[in-house]
């Protein structure tokens, strides 16, 4: 019953999607269309569990004051405000009838003034730690690590004014040395002809692990035996 | 200890400091560079511009403000363009944040500089839809089995615009601009390949290289980055010279970034030095 | 972005809040930190209510309850297939329960089965067939006006022998050696170019970041200083 019904699950809904790409007519398409439509409702209440783990996991250790609880406060007002004028639909103009992102609705402001720059300002950082990084562990120990260098300095110097200005001065005859035109060729053919690679490789342990799952062997998705 | 001893132990705040130098003092003197456009991000100003007039363009938003300084650019572009070409433009996301990401290009560019486009007639927001790539599967067949109405609440059958839309292949372009998964990968494999729907996108660069294998066959074109929005900036102003004033924003940024990638070249040239330099040492 | 005298100053200081961590952690970033994971959580639950739960599920299964705030479930009839996916939707949330979490494999089955079905077609389509269908190009590209167009005929060889040889270096079943061996570092060296390519990028993509919010710093000072 724990596993078997899920495992049935699976490949009733797997099937019947491949199915239904090669037998267009009914139920199949019928199938296809609603399954998709549940399946998208379905990931609404994924951010519901996501939510409600939030609050179990701060209200855990507010409860037990471990750690760092007292920035857990600072998590669940954030959380409870930012729900609350959201469902509610509170301040501003349109009220519950209107958009929830109206302009001049307080969760609007939200989005603009605290989600933006949050959001925004967490990744901004990565440029330092990705310079300090190179500087630290990017060395040209091997041929590889040279020609992974080499190839990361001419799209690095290619995609700005600078190789402009750096390979100018080279006649038409030899214009396809100029580094932004050795970038744009790098990026259009070797860099094609890797990702290629990786993708196939992909598609095919996509391929691989879906028939897997479908059948039943790939099991891990449902858990620990408990 | 030798220089090359406290440049092996370097504080990372300095290259922090340095980094940070590198990107503030170009922006104050605010230098711009001309871009040249390259074939890949000119395809898709070519097929817009091939577009008649009337032509329906989606625009998801798949992106969060996170990558906003990369995408905006490129998304007030193709507004601007789209609208000027009196294309009908819908947007929608399958990114949370995407819905907001649209009302600001709404409310910044739309609004104020295309007075005359009438709300429902040119240009719709479908907003957001959970679901991903399932989303994507689902609109394929039928645009109304999720989108029952806009994000204003108005039902979708009294939009006049979507009234020849009823799935995903009565678009003439879909012009993604994609941060990550879901994207425009998702938008190639789910509607572009199954239901022969061109598919153009504007990606962060993080993601470019990854979109590489799709061009041209399944993919119209791609601006990859800010550099990809500098260069349909670019090509922009060259065709409508009216929108040199604001539509600048990536061209003004590849400066300071020229000037950041510099700094972080000659920073991995120095560890290089380092360590061919330890090594040699060890060696004798 | 225009934004509001307000915003903007709430713009400058979370951003000095968040950049205050490169300098050291301190309790001005973690404040920052923990206000961006509960945001973030509560806004991605509201847009899925409002943009999908609502319209897509209750609007469906009981229109008269909304119609009074969603006028376009006013004259929809009733579709009560759609109780399975909010059962499914509800079994879910039996996660997190102490006992009886293991319903929710029902829900992840449905989930898991899905993607597999879709992704297993899609995949193979655009990923397998079409990617080698684009690989399929002439080695000799013949100009118009007569002649070997030696440039792209370079290309198209890089290109052919550049996934031909990555594809045999991830064929693991078989020692790399011999012949094998060879084509397999050729396939290496394609590969490193890909990721030098891709890091290239992606400090791209990084300093791109940081420039935006340096500009909306600056904003701020401009409004607060009248400087730049």
């Amino acid at each position: 019953m724990k596993k078997t019904i899920p495992l049935l699950i699976t490949f009733f809904i797997g099937l019947s999607l491949i199915l239904a790409v090669f037998i267009p007519p009914e139920p199949f398409h019928t199938m296809n269309r609603e399954f998709s439509v549940y399946f998208d409702i379905i990931a609404v209440f994924a951010f519901i569990l996501g939510g409600g783990n939030l609050i179990r996991v701060h209200g855990n250790r507010i409860y037990r004051k471990t750690g760092d609880f007292k920035y857990s406060y600072v998590t669940l007002i954030g959380f409870f405000a930012t729900l609350i004028i959201g469902i509610f639909k509170i301040g501003g103009p349109p009220g519950i009838q209107g958009e929830v992102m109206a302009e001049g609705s307080w969760f609007r402001f939200i989005f603009n003034a605290i989600l933006t720059p949050l959001t925004a300002t967490m990744f901004a950082l990565l440029a330092f730690y990705v310079a300090s990084a190179s500087f630290r562990a990017f060395r040209a120990k091997t041929t590889e690590a040279t020609i992974l260098l080499t190839a990361g300095f001419i799209i690095l110097l290619g995609r700005t004014f600078l190789g402009h200005y750096l390979t100018s001065w080279l006649p038409d005859t030899l214009s396809f040395l100029e580094i932004p035109n050795l970038a744009n060729w790098i990026m259009a053919w070797p860099n094609t002809a890797g990702q290629r690679a990786i993708v196939i490789g992909i598609a095919l342990g996509v391929v691989a692990t879906s028939l897997r799952i479908i059948l039943g062997i790939e099991r891990s998705y449902l858990g620990s035996e408990d | 200890m030798s220089i090359l001893d406290n440049l092996q132990n370097l504080d990372r705040r300095i290259i922090f400091l340095f980094i940070g130098l590198a990107v503030i003092v170009p922006l104050i003197f605010n230098l711009t560079f001309p871009e040249h456009p390259t074939p890949i991000v000119t395809a898709i100003f070519d097929f817009v511009e091939s577009l008649p007039e009337g032509s329906v363009v989606l625009m998801p938003f798949d992106y969060d403000p996170s990558t906003a300084p990369e995408l905006d650019p490129m998304a007030t572009a193709l507004m601007r363009h789209c609208l000027t070409r009196n294309l009908k433009v819908c947007t929608m996301a399958l990114w949370p944040e995407g819905q907001g990401m649209a009302n600001n290009i709404f409310t910044n560019v739309v609004e104020p500089e295309f007075p005359e486009k009438v709300y429902g007639i040119d240009y719709v927001n479908l907003g957001y839809k959970a679901g991903a790539q399932g989303l994507i599967n689902t609109i394929l067949l039928n645009m109304r089995s999720m989108y029952t109405a806009d994000t204003r609440g108005t039902p979708v059958d009294d939009l006049p615009l979507m009234k020849k839309v009823i799935t995903l292949r009565d678009f003439d372009l879909i012009m993604n601009f994609s941060a990550g998964k879901p994207g425009s990968k998702e938008w190639i494999q789910f509607a572009g390949d199954p239901g022969d729907i061109p598919i153009a996108s504007g990606s962060t660069a993080v993601q470019a290289p990854l979109l590489y294998p799709y061009y041209p066959s399944q993919m119209v074109g791609m601006m990859g980055g800010l550099k990809g929005a500098a260069e349909y900036e670019a090509a922009l102003i060259e065709a409508y010279p009216q929108f040199k004033e604001q539509t600048s924003i990536a061209t003004q940024l590849m400066a300071p970034q020229a000037v950041a990638h510099f700094v972080i070249i000659i920073f991995v040239i120095i560890g290089n030095i380092i360590y061919f330099t330890e090594r040699k040492k060890k060696r004798l | 972005m225009n934004l509001s005298p307000l915003e903007l100053t709430l713009n400058g200081i979370l951003t000095l809040m968040i950049l205050s961590f490169l300098y050291k952690d301190n309790p001005f970033y973690k404040f920052a930190e923990h206000l961006f994971v509960g945001v973030s959580a509560a806004y991605w639950m509201v847009q899925g209510v409002w943009q999908t739960l609502m319209p897509n599920l209750i609007a469906r299964i009981t229109p008269g309850l909304v119609s009074s705030f969603m006028p376009e479930a006013a004259d929809r009839a009733p579709e009560y297939h759609f109780i399975i996916p909010a059962l499914f939707g509800l079994l879910l949330l039996t996660r997190l329960l102490p006992k009886g979490n293991w319903l929710s494999r029902w829900a992840l089955a449905f989930v898991v089965g899905y993607a597999a079905g879709t992704n297993f077609v899609r995949y193979l389509q655009s990923d397998f067939v079409a990617q080698i269908q684009s690989t399929m190009l002439p080695l000799l590209v013949l100009r118009d006006s007569g002649g070997i167009d030696i440039g792209q005929s370079f290309s198209h060889i890089v290109l052919i022998v550049g996934v031909f040889s990555g594809l045999v270096y991830f064929f693991f079943s078989k020692e790399h050696k011999g012949v094998t061996g060879s084509i397999s570092r050729v396939g290496i060296w394609i590969l490193m170019i890909t990721f030098g390519a891709s890091f290239g990028y992606t400090v791209m993509a990084r300093i791109s970041l940081l420039l935006g919010r340096m500009q909306v710093l600056m904003r701020w000072i401009e409004q607060i200083f009248g400087i730049f």
